[in-house]
C-alpha cells in the first residue's frame, strides 16, 4: 500500500467512533472585537502600529508624495527600489531625494542587498493588532521586495483599515482568481531570543514607516 | 483510554533513547542555579505580557471554544480534510508527499535536496524537522541544513538541544551567546566581530550579518507550518525576525514538513487562530510577521513547490478518544510558561522536543509509555491545572496526565506502590487492624523523634522529593483513650 493510502486508512481507522459528517458543525463561529466607530477604528490602528514601534505618519490626500520623501531622507536612504505599479506621483517625490531603481532593475538578491529603503502601497489594515497585510499586486511587488532592503515605507489608505481579524481574513478570502501570498506585517522585524530583551531588526527591515492616508474631509 | 484502530507508535529516535527518567534529570537541572535564575526571568516575562494581552479580548473564553471546535473538526474529519488539502496543493502547483515516519520523511526531502545538486539549505524554525530530526539526517547525507531563527542559531551552534517551543534558547544568557559565537561563527561561515559585546541589538547583528550570506545564495529552503488550509491549500507561517520570510521566498525550492494535525478546514478558521496564537504564545496582539502562500506563485517566491503530509504517531494519538485532543496543539507555549515544574526544571528534562505540559501528555501518547522516560513523564507535574487554564485550545492536559498515569500503573503491574495502595486498603478494612498499625506507627514515631524523614526504603520516588511529617507519638485513638476516655479501647 502507498504511504498516502496506509496513512488515510489509518486516520479512517483512528476516527471510526465520528458519526457525523464534515461541515455538520455548520457555519465557522465569529468572534468580532466590535469597534464604537470608524474613527476609533483608526485611532486604534494607528496606536497599535505605533505600539510595535513602527513610525504612523498620518496625512491628507494631497500629502502623500511629500510624506513619502520625508520618510527617505529623515532615514538616510541612498538608494530606494519601488514595485512596477507604484503611484507615479510617489516614485516621483522618492526621485526627489533617492537613486530609484524598479523592481526589474534590481533582479538578483545580492542586488537588493545593496538597496536602502523600498516603498510599497498595501492591501489591508488591521487595527486591534496594528497589523498591515500586503497580497503583493503590482503596487506591492514580490514578497522578497518589502525583505531585504532596511528600511520599508508603506502607504495605507483609511478605507483599507478594518477592525479586527476576522474581518482582514473574511476581506482577503481568495477569490475565484486564485490565491495570491500573503505578507502580514506588525512592525519592524523583531527579536526577543536573548534574554527575552526586545531587539529591533534581525532579518527583516529595521525601519518601517506606515503613511496612513486619510480623506480630505475625514 | 478508549481507542478503536490505533495506527503505529512513533519510534523514540536515538537521541532520546536512554534518557534519563524525568525525575532524574529533573535533579540535574535543579542544581543548575544559572538555568533556574534564567528560566524564572523568562517564563515570568512572558506570563505576564501574556496575561495583559488575552485581558484586551473580552471575548476570550470564546474564542478558546471557537478554536477548539475548528480543530476538532479538522481531526474528527481527518481523513476528509486531508484529501481536500492534497487536492487544493496539487490545483495550486505544489508536489504533495506522504510520510509514514520519520525515516520516511527524511529520506522524502533528502531525495528532493539531492536532486537540486545543493549540499546546504536554510530553515525556517520548525518543531516537526526537529522531531523527525531532519538536520541529522541531512549531515549524515553530506547536506549542511543551517538554522535560521536567532534562538536555534544559537542552539545549533552551542552544540546543544532546544529547551522550550517558542524560545528554544532560553536557558542561556548572553554572556553565553557571546562565547558561542565568538566560539563557533567562524567554523561554518561568516565570523563573529572580534569587538562583539554581550548586548543584545550587538549579538542580534552578528547573526544578521552571518546568516544573510546563506540566505542570499540559498537553493533550497526548509520549513514547517503553523496552519495548513484545507480549502484553499494554503500554509502559514508565524514568525518575528524575517528570517520565516527569507528561507520561504529566496531559494528557488522549497520543502514543508506538515505534520497532519496541522490541517484546519477552512480560510474562516484562520481567524479565530490568528488571534489566539500570538497572544497566547509571545504576548503579543500579533507576531511581526505571518507569511501565507498557496503553492507556487508564477514571478514569486519559489517556483518548486513540496508538501511532505506526516504521520509518524499522530494517528495513533487520534485513535484515542479522551486523548486525541493533544493534538489541537498549536505549539504557542503558553503551557511551558505557567507551568511551575517546568519553570525549575527546563526543557531538556522531558526528553523530546516536546517539553513542558504539552510534551508530558504528548510524547507518551506519540511513543508509547514503554521507555522509563515516557513512563515517567505522566507524573512531571503537579496537576495544578494552571496548563489547562492558559491553553488557548483548551487541551484538558491534567485530565489527560491523569489517565496517562493509570494506563502506566496499568501496564507495569504489581509494583511497590501499587503492594504499598492494597496493604493500606488491607490495614483501613478492619478497625482492629488500624488500631495495631497506629500502635506501630506511635512506636516508631518515639524511636525516630523530631528528626525529618527524608526518605522510605522502598518509596524513593516518592518521598526524595517531598520530607515527611514527624511521625506522632500517638495515634488520635490512644489520645483519646488517654485523655478522655476509660473505657475507649
Amino acid at each position: 500500500m502507498s504511504a498516502r493510502d496506509e496513512i488515510l486508512a489509518r486516520v479512517r481507522g483512528a476516527t471510526s467512533d465520528i458519526d457525523t459528517t464534515p461541515d455538520d458543525r455548520g457555519p465557522v463561529v465569529v468572534v468580532d472585537e466590535t469597534s464604537p466607530g470608524e474613527a476609533e477604528t483608526l485611532e486604534l490602528f494607528a496606536e497599535n502600529v505605533a505600539d510595535y514601534r513602527a513610525q504612523v505618519v498620518r496625512v491628507g490626500p494631497s500629502g502623500v508624495a511629500a510624506a513619502v520623501a520625508g520618510a527617505l531622507s529623515d532615514h538616510g536612504c541612498r538608494t530606494v527600489v519601488v514595485p512596477s505599479g507604484l503611484d507615479p506621483s510617489w516614485r516621483a517625490a522618492a526621485e526627489g531625494v533617492a537613486r530609484v531603481l524598479s523592481d526589474d532593475e534590481a533582479t538578483t538578491h545580492l542586488a537588493r542587498d545593496d538597496v536602502d529603503a523600498v516603498v510599497t502601497a498595501s492591501a489591508v489594515g488591521v487595527a486591534t493588532t496594528g497589523t498591515i497585510v500586503l497580497d503583493h499586486r503590482p503596487d506591492q511587488g514580490r514578497r522578497e521586495l518589502t525583505l531585504v532592503p532596511d528600511t520599508h515605507v508603506c502607504v495605507i489608505r483609511a478605507d483599507q483599515v478594518v477592525h479586527d481579524v476576522p474581518e482582514s481574513v473574511a476581506r482577503l478570502r481568495p477569490g475565484p482568481e486564485g490565491a495570491r501570498p500573503l505578507t502580514w506585517i506588525s512592525g519592524p522585524s523583531a527579536t526577543s531570543d536573548i534574554e527575552l530583551e526586545r531587539v529591533e531588526g534581525v532579518h527583516g527591515p529595521r525601519t518601517l514607516v506606515v503613511v496612513l492616508v486619510e480623506s480630505a474631509n475625514g | 483510554m478508549s481507542t478503536t484502530t490505533p495506527g503505529p507508535l512513533q519510534q523514540t529516535s536515538a537521541t532520546f533513547v536512554g534518557m534519563p527518567t524525568f525525575p532524574q534529570a529533573a535533579r540535574a537541572a535543579l542544581a543548575n542555579t544559572q538555568q533556574r535564575k534564567n528560566l524564572r526571568h523568562a517564563t515570568h516575562t512572558i506570563r505576564g505580557k501574556r496575561e495583559r494581552v488575552v485581558a484586551e479580548v473580552p471575548e476570550w473564553e470564546a474564542l478558546r471554544v471557537a478554536g477548539a471546535e475548528a480543530k476538532d473538526e479538522a481531526l474528527t474529519h481527518l481523513g476528509d480534510y486531508l484529501e481536500q488539502l492534497e487536492a487544493s496543493l496539487t490545483s495550486n502547483g505544489a508536489t504533495v508527499h506522504w510520510a509514514r515516519d520519520a525515516q520516511e520523511a527524511n529520506r522524502i526531502v533528502l531525495d528532493i535536496v539531492r536532486s537540486k545538486e545543493v549540499d546546504e539549505v536554510v530553515k525556517v524554525k520548525s518543531m516537526v524537522t526537529q522531531e523527525i530530526e531532519l538536520n541529522e539526517a541531512l549531515e549524515a547525507a553530506g547536506i549542511h541544513a543551517w538554522e535560521t531563527d536567532l534562538a536555534e542559531l544559537i542552539v545549533q551552534l552551542g552544540h546543544d538541544r532546544p529547551s522550550h517551543i517558542l524560545v528554544p534558547a532560553i536557558h542561556r544568557n548572553r554572556s553565553e551567546i557571546r562565547e558561542i559565537f565568538l566560539r563557533e561563527m567562524g567554523t561554518v561561515g561568516r565570523p563573529a566581530p572580534d569587538d562583539l559585546t554581550d548586548d543584545p541589538a550587538r549579538l542580534a547583528e552578528a547573526a544578521r550579518l552571518h546568516l544573510r550570506e546563506k540566505f542570499l545564495r540559498a537553493k533550497v529552503g526548509v520549513s514547517g507550518a503553523n496552519f495548513a488550509v484545507a480549502d484553499t491549500g494554503t500554509l502559514v507561517v508565524v514568525e518575528s525576525e524575517g528570517n520565516g520570510r527569507m528561507c520561504l521566498t529566496l531559494p528557488e525550492t522549497l520543502i514543508s514538513v506538515v505534520g497532519i494535525e496541522k490541517v484546519i478546514p477552512s480560510w474562516e478558521d484562520l481567524a479565530p487562530m490568528l488571534q489566539l496564537l500570538p497572544r497566547s504564545s509571545t504576548g503579543e496582539r500579533m507576531n511581526p510577521y505571518t507569511t501565507m502562500w498557496t503553492g507556487v506563485h508564477e514571478g514569486d517566491g519559489p517556483q518548486e513547490v513540496h508538501v511532505v503530509l506526516l504521520d509518524n504517531g499522530r494517528s495513533h494519538v487520534l485513535a484515542d478518544r479522551v486523548g486525541r485532543q493533544a493534538l489541537r496543539c498549536i505549539r504557542c507555549s503558553a503551557c511551558l510558561n505557567v507551568c511551575p515544574v517546568y519553570e525549575r526544571t527546563g526543557g531538556h528534562a522531558y526528553g523530546s522536543v516536546y517539553p513542558g505540559p504539552i510534551g508530558a501528555v504528548l510524547n507518551p501518547q506519540l511513543r508509547g509509555t514503554a521507555s522509563t522516560i515516557d513512563k515517567s513523564l505522566p507524573y512531571a507535574s503537579s496537576l495544578c491545572g494552571a496548563c489547562f487554564d492558559a491553553c488557548p485550545v483548551r487541551i484538558n492536559i491534567p485530565e489527560l496526565l491523569v489517565e496517562l498515569r493509570g494506563q502506566v500503573v496499568e501496564q507495569e503491574g504489581r509494583t511497590a506502590e501499587s503492594a504499598a495502595m492494597r496493604a493500606a486498603a488491607w490495614v483501613l478494612s478492619d478497625p482492629k487492624r488500624l488500631a495495631g498499625a497506629q500502635k506501630a506507627a506511635a512506636t516508631a514515631g518515639r524511636v525516630v523523634g523530631t528528626r525529618t524523614v527524608r526518605s522510605v526504603p522502598g518509596l524513593g520516588a516518592w518521598t526524595n522529593a517531598r520530607d515527611l511529617p514527624t511521625l506522632p507519638t500517638e495515634s488520635f485513638r490512644q489520645w483519646w483513650a488517654r485523655e478522655r476516655g476509660e473505657d475507649d479501647r
